[in-house]
């Protein structure tokens, strides 16, 4: 495996000597004594005490409301990359997923499968990103599972979180809400997580100051919900991961049978990431991003929502950039800074960098 | 075909016989190889297709087709007869 | 960025619109020969901004799509193999062969690897030496020295598991095909930019002096695209034919003389079939004799190959500029990105992808009305 890159080892202390292996073997996901000394001694510390014996799932109280569920597997190549590492995407990724129902996260599990051969050290790094971001973020990592499998079998490390949380009585966000009139808002910059992550990739690796912009919105989407007193004013969120704004509007748009309207000269990508997709020939607006969020809101509340939005680091930089429409439904339509249109489309699988 | 992107050299070096170059793509860096531009210079500013540097660009002859634009919109506020609006920004 | 939002201006773009549709007295056919100008126009509107005063015929300027068929194949077969590292350009990885595209042969465990340089396959080739490499060198001739350089390359570095399944096609002898047909509708021509910035202008004034068409070297960003058409429309009203340089900050008339030099060294010209057009003799570089022992066609001996296109693509027709992608029958409903039938709808430099892509709404079979549809949003 090459070099993990931003890896500071130095920070990673070992609290107990774990048997004399620098690397991950097929006996650590054994269930024995291998596998005991490694949730003691590496996952533990780092993801701190949840209180209580261990147990194979965890119970959590929850007041009037639904549940929240979601789960996701991280399988980021490779595991660091400018900005942070498959930790930080396993912690933050699912408090999204949860956070775009409207959910308030009560607990992450993390299962691990983790290929022959890892260097604990590696691990060690990302387990300790992984307690960071959880502890930063107020939502426990309150179980999980290790498995081992042979060489070749897992990339170095997969990662699966899964997430709940619970959403309050009477809150109705889903796409299906988003209608015509909406506002669009994006939570700021795109695609950086996108670009940092190919700057690394073999192939096609760049030099960039671009990095990853992973990070929790759970917080950010709180306080959206209670910009005015009806949080209903906010139909529909979606964080644009994978395929980038294109996939997620297109998707809204799909859903729930409006067409969407977007002024491209509006939209915020930093000239950093413009000219990485430039040579590349990519589209930014396909490009993925972990850590902002496409909002649809009643126009009569936007400013007030975009207010709430600006005063959280996470939205400091949300602007709207167009609106939900009746007509062609289904579809995404940019206008572009010369007053034409164009249809904006997903691309089949992912994009390719191109030389036409 | 051609997607040639503008950047500027940064960096110049010999990798076995090979010219080889950093360039600058307004933020974002690649190695792109010199080889069919021997005598470009630290500072200039090049097309990149596919890794090489095709051709230099030519600053005094850009700025000379910016500045006929500028011209066509000047000639055309006159000949519209509308007044006083001033020299268009750059966007 | 320097270079680049000067030349995408509205605000001049508005008045160069406006300077092309005073000049015009009537609706002009023009034809682009180049992907990359495809695309931006498209994806800008320019074909919106002009309608009225130029009808756009998108020429076979997108060498992914005109890569003959039986080239795919060949490439599919050589990917294949088990001891094979076969390292493209990533346009090409979608494109159908008669059975299967490079996807799918990455999916059933071939070695398959998208590459931004060519010199990053000469790196693989260095890196794997009990692996064969092969690279895809196809483009017209402004990727052609890129792919020469890796020849030069490996012989340099004396690699003996290198080779070059070269598929190259020329600008000029495409144009000629085209104004030669006794169907051709093109009445000015915007010569590539960036193929001129190797090529130089010297090639494109016989052209203009044998079939008395205006050509006008252009670039690639909307005001570039723009000036090219007002210097075509300008010509055209005047009755005049001849050859200017709309893009001169990237091309002289010389061009890249040092790349020609490599150009000269490393191929030798070849009649070339274009996918969906036909032979065009004289129009392709084929590797050199001297550098024989980088040719992978002769390495993998693959032969003849049965090719076998579409019955309902009529890609062929859209690359020389005979109908419009959504004239086609095939067009959104059997023939989507998702399910291409021919390659015109693959890259997507191809007509038929950045029409799907940008002007489905126009789409339905019906011609595109001459008057002015732009869905005002």
């Amino acid at each position: 495996m090459s070099d993990p890159i931003g890896i500071d080892p130095s920070d990673w202390v070992c609290p107990l000597p774990l048997r004399e292996t620098k690397r991950i073997v097929i006996g650590h996901g054994g269930g024995g004594i291998l596998s005991e000394e490694l949730i003691e001694n590496l996952f533990l510390p780092a993801f701190g005490s949840a209180g209580g014996p261990a147990r194979d799932s965890a119970l959590l109280d929850v007041a009037g409301g639904r549940i929240a569920l979601t789960t996701d597997s991280y399988v980021v190549n490779p595991l660091f990359f400018p900005g942070g590492n498959i930790g930080d995407l396993a912690i933050n990724g699912t408090i999204n997923d949860l956070a775009m129902s409207g959910a308030q996260p009560l607990g992450l599990t993390a299962g691990f499968i983790i290929e022959e051969g890892l260097e604990l050290e590696v691990l060690g790094v990302i387990a300790q990103t992984m307690g960071k971001a959880a502890a930063e973020s107020g939502v426990g990592i309150v179980t999980g599972d290790t498995k081992v499998v042979g060489k070749g079998g897992a990339d170095g490390l997969f990662v699966n979180t899964a997430g709940v949380g619970v959403v309050p009585d009477g809150l109705r966000i889903g796409p299906e809400q988003a209608r015509p009139g909406d506002h669009v808002i994006v939570s700021g910059n795109l695609g950086e997580h996108g670009v940092a992550i190919m700057s690394v990739r073999e192939g096609i690796d760049f030099g960039t100051t671009v990095t990853t912009d992973s990070a929790p919105l759970h917080r950010l989407v709180a306080a959206m919900l209670s910009a005015v007193d009806d949080p209903n004013v906010v139909h529909a969120l979606r964080d644009p991961t994978r395929g980038g704004l294109v996939a997620a509007t297109v998707e809204i748009a799909r859903t729930a049978g409006i067409g969407i309207e977007l002024d491209e000269g509006r939209i915020p990508v930093p000239d950093t990431v413009a000219s990485a997709c430039s040579f590349l020939g990519l589209d930014p607006l396909q490009v993925a991003n972990e850590g902002k969020l496409v909002a649809f809101v009643d126009p009569a509340h936007s400013e007030a929502v975009l207010e709430a939005m600006r005063s959280r680091p996470e939205g400091a930089g949300a602007v709207i950039i167009g609106r939900a429409v009746e007509e062609h439904p289904g579809m995404v339509v940019g206008r572009t800074p010369f007053g034409t249109t164009r249809i904006i489309e997903r691309e089949l699988g992912e994009q390719l960098p191109r030389i036409c | 075909m051609c997607l040639g992107i503008p950047g500027k050299v940064i960096k110049i070096w010999d990798e076995s016989g090979t010219r080889m170059s950093t360039v600058d793509f307004g933020g974002t860096t690649k190695t792109v190889c010199l080889a069919y531009l021997p005598d470009m210079e630290i500072g200039e500013y090049t097309i990149v297709h596919a890794g090489f540097a095709i051709t230099r660009l030519d600053e005094a002859s850009a700025n000379e087709t910016l500045k006929m634009f500028e011209d066509l919109g000047i000639l055309e506020e006159e000949l519209n007869g509308v007044e006083g609006q001033g020299r268009r920004e750059p966007a | 960025m320097k270079y680049l939002d000067e030349f995408r201006d509205p605000v001049a773009a508005k008045t160069l619109v406006d300077k092309i549709h005073q000049r015009a007295t009537r609706t002009w056919t023009i034809m682009e020969v180049c992907g990359g100008q495809t695309h931006s126009i498209i994806r800008n509107g320019i074909d919106q901004l002009l309608d009225g005063a130029v009808e756009f015929i998108h020429g076979p300027g997108c060498p992914v799509c005109v890569t003959p068929l039986e080239m795919i194949d060949r490439a599919l077969e050589i990917a294949s193999r088990d001891d094979v590292i076969f390292c493209s350009f990533g346009d090409m990885l979608r494109v159908p062969g008669s059975h299967q595209d490079l996807f799918s042969v990455r999916a059933r465990g071939g070695d398959v690897r998208i590459v931004y340089s060519p010199l990053d396959a000469t790196r693989v080739a260095a890196e794997n030496p009990d692996k064969e490499v092969v690279f895809f060198g196809v483009g017209f001739e402004t990727t052609a020295p890129a792919n020469a350089m890796s020849v030069l390359h490996a012989q340099r570095l004396g690699l003996t598991n290198f080779s070059v399944l070269v598929s190259h096609v020329l600008v000029p002898p495409a144009m000629t095909a085209i104004l030669s047909s006794p169907a051709n509708r093109v009445q000015g021509f915007l010569a590539a930019g960036h193929v001129c910035t190797v090529m130089g202008t010297s090639e494109y004034g016989p052209l203009v002096e044998k079939f008395g068409v205006p050509i006008v070297v252009t670039g690639f960003e909307p005001l570039d695209l723009l000036e090219g058409v007002r210097q075509v429309v300008d010509l055209l009203e005047s009755g005049k034919a001849e050859l200017r340089n709309a893009y001169p900050r990237a091309v002289n008339d010389a061009g890249n003389t040092v790349a020609q030099q490599a150009l000269a060294d490393v191929f030798s010209v070849t009649d070339r079939q274009w996918r969906g057009i036909g032979m065009i003799p004289q129009s392709g570089w084929t590797l050199s004799p001297r550098y024989a022992e980088f040719d992978a066609e002769r390495k993998f001996g693959v032969g003849h190959l049965q090719v076998q296109e579409s019955a309902e693509c009529h890609a062929g027709e859209v690359l020389q500029g005979l109908l419009k992608p959504n004239q086609c029958p095939a067009f959104g409903k059997t023939c989507t990105p998702r399910t291409p039938l021919g390659a015109t709808m693959v890259s997507s430099e191809g007509a038929c992808a950045a029409y799907y892509q940008f002007r489905r709404l126009e789409a339905g079979g019906a011609p595109a009305p001459t008057s002015s549809t732009a869905a005002h949003v």
